[in-house]
């Protein structure tokens, strides 16, 4: 149904019919996954990389000039290109790692790819914000580094580390629907197959709400969890 | 009593920011007696904290020895030094209380890093509770407690180790007079219990001249004047501390007690 053809309201009663929601709920499954699976390496690799800069930092645990400079800059590069450039850019590396460059593992890749630098400086921003004290009592009571750095320091700024992590998927399930578009499946190849190529606008309606429901409820989700923790340590 | 159980030695400290070269420690020469109770006191940027700091050396020193009873902190590896500093107490002005962990767990931290066993270390952290009167607050958070009751926990923590030296940088000055009062009582108890050697700094001479018997007045990195409390109180001898003790004077006066 084009807008074309039909007025706004009658595009948008459509969307909502069982012909539409049978071609965008299997999506919805593909988008799931895809959002599923970067998400956790964006955790795992993106936290990662963030304690590691800030511990080789300048102010940092163990201060490592070369080590901070080399990944600083290598996240810096990632960070300048927009998420489009980063996705034809790891088509080549998709063939290599999958097999394809095109498909819900080739997307998964750019998504890291973009979203673990990303992720790795917020990270790096929530545990700079640490109160020094903290970790100078820790370490007047003799705790090594590592110890510091899990005990202390990660659970200290949780409640902003879940914050941030909220961000990093929020940008993650954006950032899928635009790699839908460069064969990646799921709901961002709808809106752009069915609402801009065919102008079967209710399609393109039905996406969108998807896609607010989604974001919507990962970030409640995660102001919950965020809230949740600061109220049990009755810090709000 | 051995008079020398920490003893420091020509103990210099610079700072380097990218504008100037601070030198924030000039040559200090100090030593505390086994289960004193030893005040530091000077104006603000003396190097007071710098001091301390030295002592469990979160500040490495430049140049200088520091000696804790046999140990020579300042010739310590990395392993050593932690060791070390698990026999050195610490607490501070804003407590620095871990806000993810209750109060018996902020306490039993520093024992798990000491190896207790789990019922060992619960049953010191009731018996550092119940010396600092906390009993009631041990699965409470940092969050739940008001500032005297943040300093206890800090105190417990410090002491769950059972150190031989306690470091206090400022520890009362974000507290109110009363609260003040019943902390400086607690370190007194604890000295007089445990026979701990507390180091005390402060800026507020009434904190010194209720709890300690030796006292250093320090000023633009120096040890001006050491010696006992009542001695430096009767009879001032450097500027710095004829300063300190005629404000200290003129503020007792000004309530109607001249201090004697
Ligand atoms: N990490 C640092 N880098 C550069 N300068 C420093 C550093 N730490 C302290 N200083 C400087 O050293 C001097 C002494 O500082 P210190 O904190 O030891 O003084 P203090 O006697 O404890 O003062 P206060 O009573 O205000 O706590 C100050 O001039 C301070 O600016
Ligand atoms: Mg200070």
């Amino acid at each position: 149904m084009s807008l074309y053809k039909y007025s706004f309201w009658e595009v948008l009663r459509n969307s909502f019919t069982a012909e539409v929601w049978g071609q965008v709920l299997p999506a919805i499954g593909e988008t799931m996954y895809m959002v599923g699976v970067s998400s956790l390496f964006v955790l795992v690799f993106g936290l990662l990389l963030g304690l590691v800069l800030v511990m080789t930092g300048k102010e940092g645990l163990a201060p490592c000039k070369a080590v901070h400079t080399v990944l600083s800059a290598v996240i810096n590069c990632f960070r300048s290109l927009p998420q489009v450039i980063i996705i034809i850019v790891m088509l080549p590396v998709a063939r290599a790692l999958v097999g394809k460059s095109y498909g819900s593992n080739a997307c998964i890749i750019s998504l890291v790819a973009s979203c673990v630098p990303l992720f790795a400086r917020l990270v790096e921003s929530s545990l700079l914000e640490l109160d020094k004290g903290k970790i100078e009592a820790a370490r007047a009571m003799g705790s090594g580094n590592l110890r510091i750095l899990f005990t202390i320091m990660v659970p200290e700024t949780l409640p902003s580390l879940v914050r941030a992590f909220t961000n990093a998927v929020v940008i993650v399930i954006s950032m899928t629907a635009l790699a839908g578009s460069f064969g990646a499946g799921g709901i961002g190849y709808i809106a752009v197959t069915y609402g801009y190529t065919r102008f079967q606008h209710d399609l393109l309606f039905a996406t969108i709400i998807v896609l607010i429901v989604i974001v919507q409820a990962v970030q409640m989700a995660g102001d919950t969890v965020s809230k949740i923790i600061l109220k049990r340590r009755h810090l709000i | 009593m051995d008079e020398k159980f920490i003893e420091i030695k020509q103990l210099y400290k610079t700072f380097h920011t990218k504008k100037q070269t601070i030198e924030v420690l000039k040559g200090i020469d100090l030593s505390v007696g086994k289960g004193d109770i030893f005040g530091i006191v000077g104006f603000s940027g003396a190097g007071k904290s710098t001091l301390v700091r030295c002592i469990n050396r979160l500040e490495e020193p430049d140049s200088g020895t520091i000696r804790i009873g046999e140990r020579e902190i300042t010739a310590l590896g990395r392993a050593q030094l932690n060791e070390q500093r698990r026999k050195i107490g610490m607490i501070f002005q804003q407590f620095n209380l871990f806000d993810s962990m209750t109060v018996a767990k902020n306490i039993a931290y520093p024992l798990k890093m000491a190896g207790l066993s789990a019922g060992e270390a619960g049953r010191r952290v009731d018996e550092m509770l119940s010396l600092v009167g906390l009993t009631q607050k041990k699965d409470a958070y940092p969050g739940e407690l008001s500032g005297g009751q943040k300093q206890r926990v800090g105190i417990a923590r410090a002491l769950a180790n059972r150190p031989d030296v306690l470091l206090s940088d400022e520890a009362t000055s974000a507290l109110d007079p009363q609260t003040t009062l019943s902390v400086l009582d607690l370190l007194k108890e604890i000295n007089q219990k445990l026979g701990l050697t507390i180091i005390l700094i402060t800026h507020e001479l009434e904190v010194i001249r209720y709890t300690c018997r030796r006292m250093a007045v320090m000023e633009d990195g120096k040890l001006l004047e050491q010696g006992l409390v009542k001695d430096i109180f009767q009879n001032p001898r450097c500027g710095t501390a004829k300063n300190f003790i005629g404000v200290y004077n003129k503020f007792r006066s000004d309530y109607g007690e001249e201090a004697k």
